[in-house]
């Protein structure tokens, strides 16, 4: 078996790493970055608590494979934050409590990240149907959309308080 | 055995020498059939031959004939085309259903079509819009309709060494409507029980000039009905004639009872479906003129 030389930017970070050619990007992010904010619940694209950003475009990491990534840039929990600045919907999800046990939030959160990255004016449905692939089997969601709903006023905000 | 190998060819011929020198190489697209049937046990390719770094093989080119659609598109690139949703609104609807965000990011048409499952959702909208599959194998560049693409469940035409290249759809005649409708047993993302598909093309008068008519998951394969076709047309597509196409669609099918439905549910559905799609399609005619 050839083991594959992969280098790649992770969270904006020029990353190298060796893996096997069927390994997956979710298990090169864990075992071989020590990245494990990125989250597996079914490993069959089902559960969302996976989910990257792969060139800008949200994915199940179970289902790309970690050699895909060669020159590619990914972005994880972890990159989410500025230093220690949260991002509006981390902070969104302390403040309402959009959490319990926690396994399904770094998807959450960087599914909500990108959805709010392309439109900070969803409505409720909007996200509820942006976030359908993220399963949470704790909160019953109504915190989580609320967080999102409120993560995307804040984001607003910001976007006129840079134009005022 | 693991798959040993990963390659990632950049152009097509590569892709077909890699293909053809071990058949058992699979084409890796988005992966989200192929990767779950790998995590499963259900496949162990040799080597996974990713398509993605190929020009051609991602991106959506519109010219005054018709669209070319790279085999390895995702499914959400395909719903962002504006100009793609105008011209074929049902088969970009059927894109769209495509699984969660996540799944859209990744799957693609041309994968949906060579897994070969009797439910795909894209199948039957690319067959009523008569839409063409560029096959590239160690002969050269083959293109075959998709009707007849599929040949049972999971198999297609695809002969050792080929690789689907892009699915071309021609550009809608004036007056032309699409529509593809399912129903799944849960409100989203599940596999279609019955899923029908219908395009007509009425005159300025509002006579119905062409039809064509596809069902979903009632069949080995996505199955034409030229019978429920002929239902629409001549007729200015009024709730009679929309009757008829639905209850040939019913005849037409050969479903099968399994957790999603029972076969005779599946038959009174996808007549259902069929007018309800085609009175959609038929609004969308009307709109266009």
């Amino acid at each position: 078996m050839s083991t594959i030389h992969v280098r790649t930017t992770v969270n904006g970070e020029p990353t190298e790493f060796l893996c096997e050619p069927a390994e997956t990007l979710l298990d090169a992010l864990r075992n071989r970055l020590g990245l494990t904010g990125t989250k597996e619940g079914c490993g069959t694209g089902d559960c969302g608590s996976c989910s990257v950003l792969l060139e800008g475009r949200l994915v199940p990491s179970c289902l790309v494979l970690a050699a895909e990534a060669i020159d590619r840039e990914v972005l994880t929990v972890e990159g989410v934050a500025v230093g220690d600045a949260l991002h509006p919907v981390q902070q969104a999800f302390l403040e309402q409590a959009a959490l319990q046990c926690g396994i399904c939030t770094p998807g959450l959160v960087v599914a909500a990240k990108s959805l709010l990255d392309r439109n900070t004016n969803p409505t409720e449905q909007e996200v509820r149907f942006w976030l359908a692939g993220n399963l949470c089997r704790c909160t019953g969601y109504d915190k989580i959309v609320r967080a999102v709903m409120d993560a995307a006023e804040v984001m607003r905000n910001e976007t006129s308080e840079v134009r005022a | 055995m693991l798959t040993q190998r990963y390659e990632a060819p950049t152009t097509v011929a590569d892709a077909v020498r890699l293909m053809q020198a071990d058949p058992q190489a699979t084409p890796l697209a988005g992966g989200t059939d192929l990767l779950v049937q790998y995590r499963v046990g259900l496949r162990r390719p040799s080597a996974f031959v990713d398509l993605k770094r190929i020009p051609g093989l991602v991106g959506i080119t519109l010219d005054e004939v018709g669209m070319r659609l790279g085999a390895a598109t995702s499914a959400a690139e395909v719903c962002e085309h504006g100009e793609a949703r105008r011209l074929w609104p049902g088969l970009v609807e059927a894109v769209g259903l495509l699984g969660s965000t996540q799944i859209q990011g990744r799957g693609s048409v041309g994968g949906n079509l060579c897994n070969g499952s009797p439910a795909a959702d894209t199948t039957c909208p690319l067959i009523v819009n008569r839409a063409r599959a560029v096959i590239a194998g160690p002969q050269g560049e083959r293109t075959v309709d998709v009707d007849g693409f599929t040949t049972g469940p999971h198999k297609t035409v695809l002969a050792p060494g080929e690789v689907l290249v892009a699915l071309w759809v021609p550009r809608p005649a004036a007056g032309t409507g699409d529509a593809y409708l399912r129903l799944i047993p849960r409100s989203e993302m599940d596999i279609a029980a019955a899923g029908a598909a219908v395009s007509v093309t009425l005159d300025k008068g509002g006579t119905c000039t062409a039809a064509r008519v596809a069902i979903a998951a009632v069949a080995p394969t996505a199955l034409l009905v030229p019978a429920a076709a002929e239902a629409l047309i001549g007729t200015k597509l009024d709730d009679a004639a929309l009757v008829r196409a639905g209850e040939a669609a019913s005849a037409a099918a050969r479903s099968i009872g399994d957790k999603r439905g029972t076969a005779a549910y599946r038959r009174t559905v996808v007549g259902v479906l069929t007018r309800r799609a085609a009175s959609i399609a038929a609004a969308r005619a009307r709109a266009s003129h």
